[in-house]
């Protein structure tokens, strides 16, 4: 049994949800994995690096730039056949790309895997992550998403696998990339962050989002948000947490003005630890919060800003 | 232009879901049912284009038990045209849904089909991606705003690093994002008058699609739960336990 991971990578390193999803393709058999994009050698050579990667299949093309779902799910299709398992992280490419595959192959596809019993049974969570499905599947080629906050990433260095050229595949062009607008940020990214603090609606604007920083900046953590601060406006999508945003599993999660949504809490509460600074002492964040602080975030949060300055 | 929207009916997403005590699944026994939020976007979505002259008709689809019908119901009386009920008491997982929307685009031929990302009963995030693949249609999935120009369409897309923009050509499929819109709700007179607005009820053997599923669910069990802490009266006191307690500063 072979397993092909395909990889998300950025400016030459593959990112860490990948990194997951190769941990997970481990449990399954041998592993080959699919770099694909622009100009991405240095992607590839990366790749290489991973430690317990067998192969590294290099798709270089301008088709493959933006990892657009089209041309990607073609190319997938393409090398299925030597894989008895396709797998990716449950990133938006992933999300993206591999449904669109799995319908080509003809396959059911098994989204946000958080568990492998055996090569066909699979544990995935439903209804937010208030049940876990255990599930198995009757289709011959497994195409598969991994939540990535379930399995310890691979290393990124240790491997010396093999590169080969993927054969050239006719390329579908429906659909073309127009423009990016990318949040940019010096922290590290939410769902691979060793400690997260998320704003909610709670912090009242964009510009009290600032308070978070000095704090963020002493841990070292990312800063996400509830879907009512997203909503809000007070910053860019790509900061929710949740069942239908990103799905963290740090060793210190921070809810700062946050109520607890079941929604939320998809997306946090398989945290080591979790800290709530919540004025309403009934608010539910606090039935999942290891230690919690029932005070008003705008004196609480200059006062954490300072006492981590202290110590 | 005539736009397709795919509404299921999942459990209220207010509802505390329960696993049922057997671990075959989850208690729907007088459950509170609604539309799938992202698919109320998508139906504001098309009522909004077809309100500014852009969609001439939307056909709103819901597939399985006969109860489906209210969803439908629900999409028109927010503002869709007619509906078509595939009605099946069989578990339908996405691929087998999109095999019967594929077919019923043979039958309908839309320009535009615009569906929620996920259903948040089985949050699998898969069937527009799966029935544009079956179309060998173009996808902008995860929308937070969609253009439709000439015989294109731009979808700007919530992805991990931010957004994006892709230019897709038509026909096409768009997967709704949360920040896409705020659904309307429906107000009496619509509801009243949709009422009187078609449903047209199919069997998927009408569509020669076989429905059965690939996915057998073996169990359904409760998640590990977490237990509540303990609050913390100071600032002061919660840096000290993060520190020497939990060790994770
Ligand atoms: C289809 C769907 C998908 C969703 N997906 C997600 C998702 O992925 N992620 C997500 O987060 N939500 C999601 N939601 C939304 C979710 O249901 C909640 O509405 C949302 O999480 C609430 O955000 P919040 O806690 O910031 O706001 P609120 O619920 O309004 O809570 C604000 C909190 O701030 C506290 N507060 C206010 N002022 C202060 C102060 N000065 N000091 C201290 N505390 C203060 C209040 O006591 C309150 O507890 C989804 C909803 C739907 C329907």
């Amino acid at each position: 049994m072979t397993a092909l991971v395909l990889l998300d990578h950025e400016a030459g390193s593959i990112k860490q949800p990948s990194r997951s999803a190769v941990a997970a393709a481990q449990k399954l058999g041998e592993v080959h994995v699919l770099v694909a994009g622009a100009g991405v050698q240095a992607a590839a050579d990366a790749a290489a690096r991973l430690p317990g990667v067998a192969k590294v299949i290099l798709a270089d093309a301008p088709a493959y730039d933006h990892a657009l779902a089209e041309p990607l799910a073609a190319l997938l299709v393409a090398l299925a056949p030597g894989y008895s398992h396709l797998l990716a992280a449950a990133t938006a490419i992933g999300k993206n790309v591999m449904p669109r595959a799995a319908a080509l192959l003809d396959a059911q596809p098994i989204s946000d895997i958080a568990g492998i019993v055996d090569a066909d049974t699979f544990i995935r969570p439903i209804y937010a992550g208030n049940a876990l499905a255990t599930v198995k599947s009757a289709d011959s080629k497994k195409v598969i998403t991994v939540r990535a906050a379930s399995f310890d990433p691979v290393a990124a260095e240790g491997g010396n696998a093999p590169i080969e050229a993927a054969p050239a595949v006719e390329t579908p062009s429906m659909s073309r990339f127009v423009s990016a607008e990318l949040s940019k940020s010096e922290r590290p990214e939410l769902t691979a962050a060793r400690v997260v603090i998320s704003g909610g609606r709670g912090m009242q604007s964009g510009d009290n989002f600032k308070l978070l920083e000095p704090i963020a900046d002493k841990l070292g953590a990312a800063v996400g948000a509830s879907r009512a601060a997203v909503d809000a406006g007070f910053v860019p999508n790509d900061y929710q947490v949740g069942q239908t945003g990103k799905i963290v599993a740090p060793e210190l999660y921070v809810a700062v003005g946050i109520s607890g949504a079941i929604q939320h809490l998809a997306g946090m509460k398989d945290s080591k630890v979790i800290v709530a600074i919540n004025k309403d002492e009934e608010a539910p964040i606090f039935q999942v919060a290891d230690y919690g602080l029932v005070a008003d975030l705008f004196t609480a949060l200059p006062e954490l800003a300072a006492e981590l300055e202290r110590s | 232009m005539k736009i397709l929207v795919p509404v299921k009916r999942v459990v209220d997403y207010n509802v505390k879901v329960r696993v049922k005590s057997d671990g075959t699944g989850v208690e729907t026994a007088g459950v509170k049912m609604s539309m799938n939020p992202f698919d109320e976007i998508a139906v504001e979505e098309a009522v909004r284009l077809k309100e500014k002259g852009v969609a001439t008709e939307i056909v709103a689809v819901s597939m399985g038990v006969a109860a489906s019908a209210e969803t439908i119901r629900t999409a028109l009386a927010m503002g869709a045209d007619r509906g078509i009920l595939v009605e099946t008491d069989v578990d339908l997982q996405p691929l087998a849904v999109a095999k019967l929307l594929k077919a019923i685009v043979a039958k309908e031929a839309p320009n535009l089909i615009i569906m929620g990302k996920q259903a948040i009963d089985d949050d699998m995030s898969a069937t527009g991606q799966m029935l544009a693949a079956l179309l060998g249609w173009p996808q902008g999935t995860f929308a937070s705003k969609v253009a439709i120009e000439g015989d294109g369409v731009t979808v700007v897309r919530e992805v991990d690093g931010g957004l994006e923009t892709v230019a897709l050509t038509l026909p096409a499929i768009v997967t709704t994002d949360l920040r896409l819109n705020e659904p309307r709700y429906a107000s009496l007179p619509n509801i009243m008058k949709a009422r009187k607005k078609p449903i047209e009820t199919l069997k998927p053997a009408d569509l020669g699609v076989d429905p059965a599923p690939r996915l057998t669910v073996l169990t359904v069990a409760e998640p590990p739960k977490r237990q509540a802490g303990v609050k913390v009266g100071s600032v002061a006191e919660l840096v000290a336990k993060l520190k020497t307690e939990a060790k994770v500063i």
